[in-house]
């Protein structure tokens, strides 16, 4: 069955989706993050290789996605955090939208300085 | 006085989509009904079975938000049927009706309520006083000051009238259809706030755990539907906190 949108249409809800896709996403990209550290041990000229390949536009602008990832999952565990142990509530909303800010600016900045 | 039961000066007509069907299944069957200038959708499914169906199926009785027995599921949304006017939802006047979500059918509109307030129980949601040696009257009897952040914390929640809108708003209870919900946590976290209760360890223990507070993935959808407010959402944090310090002794 299609979920249904309707219910789910508010800033809290959508805070979870992206917290949670970010969380698989970054659970899947682990692997290549350890193979490509794997290269280190293979040789110096093993890891040259993959780090001339990963200066290709593309790379970074998924690495800048990556990091948007990564802001973007912290920041949403920081928001449950402060939920849970610091009982703020009414001003979720708030950090819902703190939370994505700081993902974006995060991405923002690793863009600017990888260029 | 204008006569509000007129129809409304277009001699506009509602559509009106109703789930019609039992335990074993449905579908939805359109109807046509008047549409007046004020109105709510628990006045539609009234004029349908009344007017048109009258085995329709569906469940009210105080009509003015009180009792929380006429919540459906409005064009997607649960909601007060008694409380939600007809222009505030029926987008190009048509609505859409549905049994509560996450509850089992009895037929058409009417779910069957017993496994929410089951929960209620299986959270230790009935006051259980504290006791006092020789019958005297406990301490934390004598004077509650509104006022302290405990009471206050109680207060908060202490308004929920059971109509299960949080229930079918949460994602967590249809996943795993052995979690507490938002309504039961509520009531726990109330109780667990209020000095004159005696059941905190045991009500801490019921509610701990994957069918219990820890389940929950702070979607909000509970606190975000609240027809009256509250936060059960905020409620299950709050148990979250309580038991994360009860591991190390603390009471915070």
């Amino acid at each position: 069955m299609r979920p249904d949108p309707r219910p789910r249409s508010h800033p809290t809800y959508l805070a979870f989706l992206v917290h949670r896709i970010s969380g698989l996403l970054l659970a899947l990209f682990l692997p290549l993050h350890f193979w490509a550290l794997s290269r280190a041990i293979s040789g110096e000229a093993a890891l040259e290789g993959f780090l001339r390949w990963a200066d290709q536009p593309l790379v970074k602008a998924s690495e800048t996605l990556l990091v948007v990832l990564l802001a973007a999952h912290l920041a949403g565990g920081l928001r449950v955090l402060a939920l849970e142990f610091l009982g703020w509530r009414s001003s979720q909303k708030t950090m819902v939208a703190a939370s994505a800010g700081v993902a974006l600016a995060s991405g923002l900045l690793f863009l600017f300085h990888a260029g | 006085m204008q006569d509000r039961s007129e129809p409304a000066p277009t001699g506009a007509v509602l559509q009106v989509d109703v789930w019609r069907g039992d335990a074993s299944g449905g579908e939805l069957r359109r109807y046509q009904v008047p549409a007046r200038e004020n109105q709510t959708v628990l006045d539609v499914v009234t004029h349908i079975q009344r007017e048109i169906e009258p085995d329709l199926a569906y469940r009210f009785a105080c009509r003015v938000g009180m009792c929380g027995s006429c919540a459906m599921v409005v064009n997607g949304r649960a909601r007060w049927t008694c409380r939600t006017h007809v222009k505030k939802v029926a987008a190009d006047g048509v609505l859409e009706l549905r049994p509560l979500a996450n509850l089992p059918v009895i037929r058409d509109l009417a779910t069957d309520m017993a496994p929410f307030f089951d929960k209620w129980a299986r959270a230790r949601g009935t006051f259980q006083p504290k006791d006092a040696p020789d019958g005297a009257v406990p301490a934390e009897f004598h004077v509650v000051p509104p006022s302290s952040p405990k009471r206050q914390a109680a207060d908060a929640g202490i308004e929920c009238i059971g109509c299960g809108v949080c229930y079918a708003s949460c994602d967590i209870v249809a996943w795993n259809p052995d979690y507490l919900g938002p309504a039961a946590l509520n009531r726990a976290w109330t109780l667990v706030n209020d000095v004159r209760d005696g059941a905190r360890q045991p009500r801490l223990d019921a509610v701990k755990g994957d069918a219990g507070c820890h389940a929950c993935h702070s979607t909000q959808s509970c606190t975000e539907r609240c027809p009256k407010g509250l936060d059960p959402s905020g409620a299950v944090a709050g148990l979250k906190r309580t038991l994360f310090w009860n591991v190390f002794g603390w009471d915070r």
